[in-house]
């Protein structure tokens, strides 16, 4: 796997996989937040440490090969051009925060993307493991054997009371972060999801969605993830998740039916516009592109639309971003090109999807 | 509407959050959305920018105390990496491990707050640090099974756990009695 294999594509191999509920859980991911033992962290500024944490990641990591994460791959983001890391920012296998450590910053990456730490992020590591559709237990089970090869060659900052040190008191004990996507379009039209979202900030969950002019949710994707880090074992952090997204993804399938039986007709005039739109639009916004792509998402796991794989969704949406979208145009686009770029690679990629079939 | 962020262009992502019950509203530009990672896993440093913004809730305790202590906390500075409490306060970032030590006193409240009342991990333990720490900690953990076994009179299971228990123990005292502890 090289530096270009992880830029030119958009749809990670890990991602081709079908998972659990992907109807309605497009992606799991853990995140172990780590650092090394009397090294002072990423946020002191100290470039000399920072180096020697590189170097540690680089001798001992680099073109390893563990279990079924095989080969590891080290990208330095001093080495890369801008718009790579931007690819690699909308690929989810960096932070925009890692991007601008051109000195110090660096990930390894696994052969199928599923797996990458990022090296002298906030934390020395941030551990990355991500699963399609619903996976937390499985994906927590590989996070902490990740973390124990890591473990084997690195001793980590840790104490008996607070747990894993880490540089932000969010993240301290188990540095676990746990986060569930979701495409919840039925609960976003039907309302419910300004009832929800609150019921589940109650319990110390974390909902972020991104919202339009009105009140649907960007896409309808929400995030939901764990809060606390300090006092809970990862097997009941991830536990707590897993109850409430069950919960969630339920609400969301009998909406579904609701919606069907009430409205169907409507639903799927605007399931079939919008996928018109993107099959035809001249020139289309990233919102819209977004709007649309959930509607069209949505007929197909409603068995409305046939014929087009699954996986559009998240494909482009990550396709159709900025940086993807200037790689492919081999240059840097203004935002009008950049519509316009859009339109024309949803098209094409609408268009791919007949051809198959 | 104006982005927040960058206060130029035309605010088009408008972006709602809530952590833990409190509501918090975002407006972006396209650029600037995209830049603080807007539907993207791997950036929470918008949600906890905004969350370590409220982190702090002693700040009316501190504002009561003499106001030369006030300025001694201020200044205490950790020998790991020389961050002082100020900056702290200001960041909501440590420098180093050494600062969980240095800042220990004043660290509780907040470890509360973010953390729903807890102050003790009892997650994950490195192998190599916690051999013993590990078989306490499990030690700890079978005596609470132990406790609602008898409890449900389910005595063949609380039998196989109390012999787990006693050879835990040996093992810990043989270890100690070795010396590589
Ligand atoms: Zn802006
Ligand atoms: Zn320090």
């Amino acid at each position: 796997m090289s530096l270009q294999d992880f830029i030119n594509d958009a749809i990670s191999p890990w991602m081709n996989n079908e998972g659990n509920d992907s109807d309605i859980v497009l992606s799991t991911r853990i995140r172990l937040a780590r650092n090394l033992e009397q090294v002072p962290f990423p946020t002191s500024q100290d470039q000399a440490s920072q180096q020697k944490v590189l170097q540690h990641v680089e001798q001992e990591f680099n073109e390893q090969s563990y279990e079924s994460f095989k080969q590891f791959q080290l990208v330095k983001m001093g080495e890369l051009e801008p718009i790579e890391k931007r690819v690699l920012v909308e690929k989810h296998l960096i932070s925009p925060n890692l991007a601008e450590n051109t000195e110090t910053g660096a990930v390894l990456i696994s052969e199928n993307e599923q797996a990458s730490i990022m090296v002298n992020e906030e934390d020395h590591l941030r551990i990355q493991l991500y699963y399609p559709g619903f996976e937390l237990s499985e994906a927590l089970q590989q996070a902490q054997k990740l973390d124990d090869w890591f473990e084997e060659r690195t001793r980590y900052a840790f104490d008996e009371h607070k747990g894993y040190l880490t540089s932000c008191p969010t993240n301290v004990g188990t540095g676990l972060r746990a986060s569930i996507m979701m495409h919840l379009p039925a609960l976003t039209i039907t309302n419910q999801m300004n009832q929800i979202v609150p019921e589940i900030n109650k319990i110390g969950l974390v909902v972020r969605g991104i919202y339009g002019e009105g009140s649907e949710a960007l896409g309808q994707l929400y995030q939901i993830s764990n809060q606390m880090t300090l006092g809970k074992s990862e097997e009941d952090i991830v536990e707590d998740l897993k109850s409430v997204v069950k919960q969630v993804i339920e609400s969301e399938r009998k909406a579904r039916e609701w919606v069907m039986q009430q409205s169907g007709i409507q639903l799927e005039d605007r399931i079939f516009r919008s996928y018109g739109v993107l099959a035809h639009s001249r020139i289309i916004e990233s919102k819209e592109a977004a709007k649309c792509l959930s509607d069209v998402r949505l007929g197909i796991d409603l068995g409305l639309i046939k014929n087009v794989s699954k996986n559009i969704l998240n494909e482009l949406m990550v396709l159709t971003q900025p940086g993807f979208l200037q790689h492919y145009a081999k240059k840097s686009l203004h935002p009008n090109e950049r519509d316009w770029f859009r339109a024309n690679l949803i098209r094409e990629r609408l268009q791919l999807e007949q051809y198959k079939n | 509407m104006q982005c927040q962020k960058c206060q130029q262009h035309e605010a088009s992502v408008h972006y709602t959050q809530v952590v833990n019950g409190q509501k918090k509203e975002v407006h972006l530009c396209e650029q600037c959305a995209h830049e603080e990672g807007y539907m993207n896993f791997t950036n929470e440093s918008l949600s906890l920018h905004h969350f370590l913004t409220n982190m702090f809730p002693f700040d009316q305790a501190v504002n009561q105390q003499p106001k030369e202590q006030v300025q001694r906390d201020q200044g205490m500075t950790c020998e790991g990496c020389g961050l002082t409490y100020a900056q702290f306060r200001k960041k909501g970032k440590f420098g180093c491990s050494q600062c969980y030590e240095t800042f220990d006193s004043y660290l509780n409240p907040i470890f509360k707050r973010v953390h729903s009342g807890n102050t003790e991990h009892v997650g994950k333990i490195p192998k190599r640090i916690g051999g013993q720490l590990h078989k306490r900690k499990e030690i700890d953990q079978l005596k609470k099974e132990l406790q609602q076994l008898i409890e449900d009179e389910n005595f063949e299971e609380a039998a196989d756990i109390r012999d787990r228990i006693r050879t835990l123990k040996q093992e810990i005292a043989e270890s100690e009695k070795g010396g590589d502890a």
